[in-house]
């Protein structure tokens, strides 16, 4: 089972994906980029132009009920009136099976998500993790072709998230299809994905492996989602870990023209390190040692100058075309 | 009104108004009931004029319902659901007979159904059958009536549960019938009943049309109002008594589809 799929909804959305069996998309992009587009247009229910080649037949000209995909909805969409069961048997009744035999399914796959025990309850009645965990459970029941997921962890707690993501993880190991998964989430993006799509403005500016993607991101909402500072310099970009990032109170004495100045925006821990947004010529973020912050006082309206040593900075290509290289 | 309101007590401008508007529903129905000569109470029911006329409006209103539904629910769904040409268009003439005079739907029905009417005409030739002076046509002048009132609330109740779930069906298999049938109308279901409520008690209070297109035959074609009509014109103290009936019947329905119902708030 192979996916390619040229997609195109005027005004917003002009795309192309490929992915091979067992493939895990990772879409990732700023609010409004196309991700949810591009899953609707994918799932039939918005219409789009071009083709989607699903091992071989195009799902384009077909309804949503005849196109063998199944999807997890941001906001889940279970329905209110069954219970658990009966909203994951929903899909084998509608495509056939007898009564029993689609519970006797549903039942397998509430199994599988590890709520067996929940069945009978209403989605009024389920926690947030429970409830994604039904929806999985609902799409993967009708043996889909193409899997697609908008942002499954989000709203949820982090703890919950993170035991989902990595049950998910197995799931979709063993899933035989192509999965398309929409996140906010680098580590989404770097732990279930076998390839990232960055989506900005309805189109791909880059498509590559999670590690790739992670190291040399094309597009400032990517470069923030991984924690890296990314400058444009003509047809370059440069890269650097804000962990590289020295502050300073005054204007670095050395020469180099890796500086800026700024102001602190924003300060929070991040792992043993105080992580700063600063923002003036460039939104930078810069990491600094919790005796530093304190030192400098390094509060919000604090005027700084940050600066990089250049041998930390990558520099590459910015042109989407040379992703494939 | 219990306890107190953290935002304060409600303003007089508005608390004044809000009281007179509830006089103005209550006090007709109060002066009605306290009119009324507790023995006519019973002469009324007992009377078998009262009894024909009160089955046939009980019957004829609960058969308009059931066919304002049947063929009501699916342009209610149309309209909420399939983009078509001139939706708009038909949901404005949906809306007309709900603020035609009835005496005018009466005679549009004529018009259509009667002996010579568009289709009346033909529908005689063929079967022998019209609608005018019978209780057929008194169920037609009802949905004629009632149809609106359940069309457009109706379709309220399905817009207001949005399409997303319709959308999650799709994708797991379901034709449009099975989303209709298995999702779409069990989640607007409260509305659809309470859009089935109004259409029987619109249906049950039906007089202008009924009268100008059925005429007034005890048995057949007299329903409660009807009946209450004529006999103001030569007994007050029995149509009085019969108001109230109709009174009691009315509150009687909706007193008991109350609690499984009507929940709206």
């Amino acid at each position: 089972m192979t996916l390619e799929a040229t997609l195109v909804v005027p005004g917003r959305l002009d795309v192309e994906i490929a992915a091979q069996q067992g493939d895990v998309v990772a879409l990732v992009g700023p609010n409004g980029a196309g991700k949810s587009t591009l899953v609707h247009a994918l799932a039939g229910l918005q219409r789009a132009e071009g083709r989607v080649l699903l091992g071989g037949h195009d799902l384009l000209p077909l309804a949503p009920q005849d196109r063998a995909v199944g999807v997890v909805f941001q906001d889940q969409r279970l329905f209110p009136h069954l219970s658990a069961l009966d909203n994951v048997a929903f899909g084998p009744r509608s495509r056939g099976d007898a009564k029993p035999a689609a519970r006797a399914k549903a039942q397998v796959w509430l199994d599988r998500l590890g709520i067996a025990d929940l069945a009978q309850r209403k989605p009024a009645k389920l926690s947030g993790g429970q409830a994604q965990r039904v929806a999985i459970a609902r799409a993967l029941a009708t043996d889909p072709g193409l899997l697609l997921l908008d942002e499954p962890f989000t709203g949820l707690d982090v703890g919950v998230a993170a035991t989902l993501r990595i049950e998910l993880g197995r799931h979709l190991a063993d899933f035989g299809g192509v999965t398309v998964l929409v996140t906010h989430d680098a580590l989404d993006a770097l732990t279930l994905a076998t390839s990232v799509a960055v989506l900005d403005q309805g189109r791909v500016v880059q498509i590559g492996t999670p590690a790739d993607v992670a190291a040399r991101p094309r597009t400032e909402h990517v470069a923030r989602l991984v924690g890296l500072n990314v400058i444009r310099d003509g047809d370059r970009l440069r890269a650097f870990s804000p962990a590289a990032v020295t502050v300073s109170l005054q204007a670095p004495t050395d020469s180099t023209r890796n500086r800026w100045q700024g102001v602190v925006r924003g300060a929070a821990p991040h792992g043993d390190a105080i992580r700063l947004q600063v923002s003036g010529e460039r939104d930078l973020i810069a990491d600094v040692t919790p005796a530093a912050s304190r030192e400098l006082a390094l509060v919000p309206g604090q005027h700084v100058w940050l600066s990089v040593k250049e041998t930390a900075v990558t520099t590459y290509d910015a042109r989407p075309e040379a992703a494939s290289d | 009104m219990t306890g107190r309101d953290p935002l304060g007590r409600a303003p007089w401008i508005l608390v004044v108004p809000a009281a007179l508007a509830a006089c103005v529903l209550l006090i007709p129905l109060v002066a009605m009931v306290a009119a009324t000569d507790p023995r006519g109470l019973v002469d009324a029911l007992t009377s078998e004029a009262a009894r024909d006329a009160l089955w046939l409006s009980v019957t004829t209103s609960t058969a308009a319902m059931l066919v304002s539904l049947v063929i009501g629910l699916p342009l209610a769904w149309l309209l909420a659901r399939v983009d078509f040409p001139g939706r708009r268009l038909v949901r404005a003439l949906v809306i007309v007979p709900m603020v035609l005079p009835p005496v005018v739907a009466g005679i549009a029905l004529r018009s259509a159904f009667g002996r010579s009417g568009l289709l009346g005409e033909p529908l005689l030739d063929a079967t022998g059958f019209a609608f005018p002076y019978t209780t057929w046509g008194v169920v037609l002048a009802h949905v004629f009536v009632a149809l609106p009132f359940l069309v457009i609330s109706t379709e309220g109740a399905l817009r207001s549960t949005g399409i997303g779930y319709d959308g999650a069906a799709a994708t797991l298999g379901a034709g449009r019938w099975t989303t209709f049938r298995r999702i779409t109308v069990p989640l607007a279901l409260p509305g659809i009943a309470a859009a089935m409520v109004l259409a029987w008690a619109r249906s049950l209070g039906e007089f202008g049309a009924t009268i100008t297109f059925n005429g007034n035959y005890p048995g057949t074609t007299q329903t409660m109002p009807t009946l209450i009509y004529v006999a103001r014109q030569s007994d007050a103290d029995a149509a009085l008594a019969l108001s109230v009936v109709m009174l009691l019947v009315s509150v009687g329905v909706l007193v008991a589809l109350r609690d499984r119902w009507l929940v709206t708030a």
